[in-house]
Parts: C-alpha cells; structure tokens; sequence
C-alpha cells in the first residue's frame, strides 16, 4: 500500500474548520513568515532612528532600477492571479502557460537583484560599508530566497497543472501557491517603500 | 509494530510518515540530548564544588598543562551548551516533538498529522541541528561559550575570546528552530482541522489544548529568534554590525571591533527575550496540559474547571508574549517602563494561580491512584508551585536588581521550568509507554526513580535559591573560591554538587527500568490506566492509520465517576453512555 493511498488529503472526511487543511496550512505558515519579516524591519526602524545619521537612501541604491523591479513583481501577482482563474476554468494549458509567465517573471526579479548587487559591489558599497548596506543586503537577500523558493514552487506546480495531474479537487495546492507568491510581493513592496523612499 | 502492513524497506522506516514513529525517533533524540546536557549540568556542579582541584577523568585526558584543573574557558562552554542543547534538543523533542506527535493525532481520533511528509521533515531537519551542534565542540575554539543567551558583544565578535562554535551554535539552533517551526505548522492545522467526529474544541484533552498553545507561540516567536541569530551570524562572520555598537562605547576603542560601530546590543536582548520569554511557556504549556490531564485520570473525577483552565492557558499564551522585559531590568532600561513590565509580569500570576487551584481542587477528595505517572505529576504541582511564587519575587524591578544573575534565578528557573520539564516528561513517558511500545514499565522501579529524584532535585534547586538569595553568589563564575566573600558558600556549593551527582545516578533506574521494560517488559492491554481519551481506545500499539474504525465522541475527556458512566466509573470518550 502506498502512503499517499494511506493517507486521504483529509482523514475520515474530516474538516472541522471547513477550510481546506492545505489551504489552512499556508495561512499559518504565511503569519510565521510575516513575524520574521516583522523582525527584520522592526530592527531595521530601530537601528536607524538609533542611528547618529542616516545616509540619503539614493546616493548609494539604484532607486529607479529597483523601481522596474518592483513593476516586474506587480505584474507577475496580476499574471499569478490569471493562472488560478484559469486551473478553477478547468483551463489547464492557459493555466501553466500563465504559471510559466509568472515564474519567468520572477526570474526576471532576480536577474535584476543580481545585477543591482554586483553594481554595487563594484562600486565599493557592502554589506559591511555601512549600516544601511548591512540592512540592505540582508533584508533583500532574505526576500531574494523567498523568491527563488517561490518560482521553484511555480515550476513545480506547473509541472502538475501541465500534465493534468493536478485537478479541480487539488484546487488548493494552485491557489496555495498563489497565497504564498502574492506574500513575496507584497513583502517586496514594503521593504522598497522603507529601503528606497524613505 | 506493522503487522497490518506487508514489512517496509529500511529506508521507509527510518524516514517514515507515521506520526507514532516519528515521535519515537523525537523521544529518543531527546532522551540523549537529556543525558548530554545532563552530563554537562554535574561536571558544572563538581566543578563549583571542587574548584581548584584536578579534574576527575577529564582532567587528566585535557587539561594537562593546568595539572588536570577545569579552565574557565572550558566551563563558559559547560553551562552554555548546557543551557542550549536542555532547551532545544532535549526539552523540546521530548515534549513538544515527542508527546505533540503521539498524542495529537490519537487523542483527536486523528489517523495522523495533516502533513505527514512536513512533519517527518521536522523530525530530520532538528536532527541536522543536533549534528552540528555536537560538530562545534570539535573545531578549533571549541564549542559556543558565551551564555546561553548569547548576548552581544561577547558572542557577537569572531575573535572575541569566543571561537567558531559560537557561529555553528547559531546555525544549530537556527536548525532547531526551522523543526518546531514545521512541527508548529503540523500541530495548529491538525488540532483545527483533523478532530473526529464529536471532539469539539472544549472536549479535547488538556494536552492537546497544552500543545496547541505551545505551537501558536513557536509560530509567531521562532521566527523573530531566527532573525536575530541571522543578524549576529552575519556579524560574526560578514564584518555587518547590527548589535555591535558605534564611536564612543567601550567596545569600539580595543580595535577589534574598530570596522564594525553603529549597532545595538540592546536590540539582540529584545528579539532574544521577545522570543525567550514566550519560550519558556512553549516547554511548560505541554507538560501543564498533560498534568491537567492526569491529575484527573488517577484522581477519578472530572478536572476541575475545565473551562477556566483552559482560558487561563489561552490567557496565559497571550500575556507571555507582553512580558520580555522582566529580563531586562538591569540592562538600563527606563525604570517606567520597567514598571509596566512588572505589572504585566504579575498579571500573569492570576491565570496562573486559576489554574494552579483548579489542580488542586481536581486532586481534593479524589480516589488518588499513586501510579508513577501520577507522582510525576504531583511532583510537577509541587515545584512548579515553588517556582511561580519565587518569580514573583524577580517580577519586582527593585528586587530583580538584587537578585539579578545569582543563583536565586537559577534556583527559581530551575524550579519553574527545569523541575517541572523534568517530572513532566517522566510523567508522560511513564504514562504512554504502554501505548506507544505495547508493554508495562516495571511500576514500583517507577516510584523509587520519582522519590529519589524528588528529594534530591528539590534539596539541590533550594540550596541554589539560598545561595542566590544573599544577592551575592553570581551565576557565571567557575571559580567561587577566588572572592573572599563567597567563602561562606563553599560548603554548600559541595553540597549541591553530592546532590546533583546523586539526581544523576537516580535517573540509572530509568534507563535500566526503560530499556529492560521494551525487551522484556509484560503486554500491556490497551488501556492499563482506564483513561477516557482516545489514544486508550485504540489497539496496542496503534497500528498504520491508528484507528480500525474512526471513532465517534460522546463526552469530555475526563468524565471519570459521572453518573453517565454506571457501575464501573469510567467511559472513554468515544463509548456511547449506558
């Protein structure tokens, strides 16, 4: 017997909240991941308001690149959008195409962040320059993780919706995904509202 | 143990799903992190004990060049790592890991976790972190040596005194966390979601309420102690400096920390206590659900104020999380805000206190079976009670800074938290090894291990707070004898040491009692305790998937001598009344 013939998606037909277990799952993962972020921008308030001076954010970040950044993400929470409308049409091609899109854009994200890094390297600004280079680096490379664990899960779950394993009854697992990359979004655009304009 | 199933390969078992597996390989992860850091806690007490003199075995192994002396560098690392690896690999995988994974999907009539793949992720991923953990004894420096706490700058700095084991110690419990966290996922979704047909909310048993509260805390905290560890790992290895302050403190001026200025030490206390102090209610909450638990069962009468209790607890898992700055009052906080914090902290002794009577109230007039798994308990009544009246002495700013970093903390914590763990964990094993190994634990060995460790680890806590109450003894030093006025305290520093080594000998009856007992130990029937929950109604042990026939439940899980239950005086939730 196999596990996954074992173990039903849910035990005895069970569901006392009515909310899909998966689906519940992703939403508490999803409160644990926002106090860790919670953390990280509340050292970062505490750090720079303890902070003798603080540098003007534009003189060492390339505002307007991170700025198309920023769209690129945007866009791919519009495309994402897309493909959980599509899988729920019972559109499983146009659904993995948009998913393929969404990860590609994401992709894209962190081309950018990549070239941003090294520009800056290049132009002696490190992690160890400054306190703000500290917190920039840290924060955005712990965001530029969730983003590669993001598009690895896009790719995964395309891989399923394409082949037609994943169907109307896993709705859950498309959408779960979608929760967790709109959370990678979101995250994105407070850190470049903190980091960048202010 | 799958006698319903065709056998499995090796590797499906050691990596297996099954949520009772799972919590063996915890609670024998655990068993060895105890022993490890057990160890660690009596050559800390001989070394206070005996300061000065040639260490016994090791000695003459290590510390050649000092005639067999401990050096201090060498006891630094003692009580950290005895305070990290008790909390994160011992404490942890026994209650939470261990208790959390048997009894969650059994006693909610459950066939397993919601996430059984995540949840043997959990086990893996905290055993990863015990590996490195033991690695960093190893590398050149030797193992973390800063505290347990491992405030800033001492631990911060690469080259501070404090070698690499402080960075892996960081990783290892980065590790920890990352499982409890997985774990945390596991636990709220499964209580939320996966309850048998008739289990509401408020006819779970108090462990699993226990184990509930424990997991919402680990969701919200570990996260934040995460980002805190990451933050001074890159300190230590990347030259940042979050907690490494600027120009002008005394830090700066030595050069070693010359390129690394702008931090706050101070910020590294608040992420660690906002996390250590709701950390302290994650060890307990388990063990005060079980105690609630079985308290009942071997007193045969329904917990008294269920409901109370279980507010109390919800009550609890929200005000711990408000209180962190109790940890703090030396640290040159503002005395104002001191002061909200000691509010906040004596707030919490009124739901403590509720539940604390409802205990007491459950136990009065009972028909008390004196099973070890009930001593246990009791014992758990008994120095949790000591525990929590001591803290109130440390909630007071102006006595906390008396009494700060002496032993009288150490004796108070030891009380509320270690003393506690300790018996709650006999008390569960003692309680569930029947279920869980399909045999009978040799009880009267049970009760000499609870009466011999109950005597001995009450004199050794006590003593501890005697000395600690003077305001003189501090808790770091590994040489007592070097100040003239802790002169007075030598000869009860010996003391404790004989006491401590004597706890330790004791626990020889588990082991032997243990181990014997799984080889050897009688059948056990499959519900030697007459207990009302579920995990008693299921075969023993459970099989693949737990229950043949998903249960139904009729009542509460401690409906014991309720007119409903008839001439035997007991039902379990899941048999429909007479």
């Amino acid at each position: 017997m196999t596990q996954s013939s074992t173990y039903p998606a849910t035990p005895h037909g069970v569901l006392n909240t009515g909310v899909n277990t998966g689906k519940l799952g992703m939403w508490v993962f999803l409160a644990s991941e926002i106090m860790f972020f919670t953390a990280l921008i509340g050292s970062y308030i505490v750090l720079r308001l303890g902070a003798d001076s603080w540098p003007v954010p534009g003189d060492y970040l390339a505002v307007p690149v991170l700025a198309v950044n920023t769209f690129v993400l945007i866009t791919s929470s519009v495309t994402m959008v897309k493909a959980v409308q599509a899988f729920d049409a019972g559109d499983n091609d146009r659904s993995a195409r948009l998913l393929l899109l969404t990860a590609l854009l994401g992709c894209v994200f962190l081309t950018i962040k990549l070239w941003d890094y090294n520009h800056m390297i290049h132009n002696e600004f490190k992690i160890n320059t400054n306190l703000l280079g500290s917190i920039y680096y840290f924060l955005t490379g712990f965001h530029g993780l969730h983003v590669l664990g993001g598009v690895i899960s896009l790719l995964v779950i395309r891989s399923g919706v394409k082949s037609g394993k994943l169907l109307g009854g896993q709705h859950f697992r498309v959408e779960g995904v979608g929760l967790y990359w709109h959370f990678v979004d979101l995250i994105w655009i407070v850190l470049f509202a903190i980091l960048c304009l202010v | 143990m799958s006698d319903h199933h065709a056998p499995q390969s090796l590797l499906s078992r050691v990596f297996s799903t099954d949520h009772k597996v799972i919590a063996r390989q915890y609670l024998y992860l655990g068993l060895v992190g105890l022993l490890v850091a057990g160890l660690f806690a009596l050559m800390i007490r001989w070394q206070l004990a005996y300061p000065g003199d040639a260490f016994p075995i090791l000695g003459n192994l290590f510390w050649g060049e000092t005639n067999g002396v401990m050096p201090p560098e060498f006891y630094n690392m003692l009580f950290t790592m005895h305070g990290a690896m008790m909390v994160f690999f011992a404490i942890t995988p026994i209650v939470i890991g261990a208790f959390g994974n048997f009894a969650i999907p059994l006693q909610l009539g459950a066939d397993d976790m919601a996430f059984p793949v995540v949840n043997m992720l959990s086990f893996w991923v905290m055993f990863l972190g015990a590996v490195i953990m033991t690695i960093s004894f190893f590398v050149p420096g030797g193992a973390a040596g800063g505290g347990w706490t491992a405030y800033p700058p001492l631990s911060g700095v690469a080259n501070y005194g404090v070698g690499h084991g402080a960075s892996l110690w960081l990783l290892g419990i980065a590790f920890a966390g990352t499982s409890s966290l997985l774990g945390a996922v596991n636990y709220v979704v499964t209580t939320l979601n996966m309850r048998c047909a008739g289990m509401t909310l408020m006819r779970m048993p108090l462990a699993v309420w226990g184990l509930f509260c424990t997991s919402v805390l680990n969701l919200l905290w570990v996260p934040v102690v995460a980002a805190a560890l990451f933050m001074m790992f890159m300190d230590r290895t990347a030259g940042t400096a979050f907690f490494l302050a600027g120009p002008g403190s005394l830090f700066a001026e030595g050069g070693a920390l010359a390129g690394q200025s702008g931090g706050q030490p101070l910020l590294f206390q608040h992420l660690f206590w906002g996390f250590g102090h709701p950390e302290v209610y994650i060890l307990i909450f388990p063990v005060w659900g079980l105690v609630g638990d079985l308290l009942s069962t071997f007193s045969r009468k329904p917990a008294f104020g269920y409901k109370a209790t279980v507010l109390s607890m919800i009550t609890i898992l929200f005000l711990s999380q408000i209180v962190w700055g109790h940890h703090m009052f030396t640290s040159g906080m503002s005395p104002l805000l001191g002061t909200a914090f000691t509010f906040l902290t004596i707030t919490i002794s009124v739901p403590t206190a509720i539940f604390f009577l409802n205990w007491l109230c459950t136990i009065w007039r009972g028909s008390l079976r004196f099973t070890p798994p009930m001593l246990f308990a009791l014992g758990v009544v008994f120095v949790f009670g000591i525990g929590g009246l001591t803290g109130l002495f440390l909630a007071l700013q102006a006595l906390d800074i008396w009494l700060h970093d002496t032993y009288f903390v150490v004796g108070h914590f030891h009380f509320t938290l270690a003393a506690s763990v300790f018996f709650g964990t006999f008390a569960g094993v003692y309680y569930w090894f029947p279920k869980m190994f399909g045999k009978r634990m040799n009880q009267s060995l049970g009760k000499w291990h609870f009466y011999l460790s109950f005597v001995s680890l009450t004199f050794v806590f006590f003593m501890m707070m005697y000395i600690g109450a003077t305001g003189a003894h501090p808790r770091r030093i590994a040489d007592p004898t070097v100040y003239n006025f802790l002169g007075p305290f030598q000869d009860a520093n010996v003391l404790i040491g004989w006491g401590a080594q004597f706890l330790g000998v004791v626990q020889l009856i588990f082991v032997w009692n243990f181990f014997t007992s799984i080889r050897s130990g009688e059948p056990a029937s499959d519900n030697p305790w007459e207990a009302s929950s579920l995990e008693w109604v299921a075969p023993t042990p459970p099989p693949h998937g737990n229950f043949p026939v998903a249960p139904t439940v009729h009542r509460g899980p401690h409906e014991y001598n309720a007119p409903e239950t008839g001439e035997r005086g007991w039902l379990t939730q899941a048999e429909p009344s007479a």
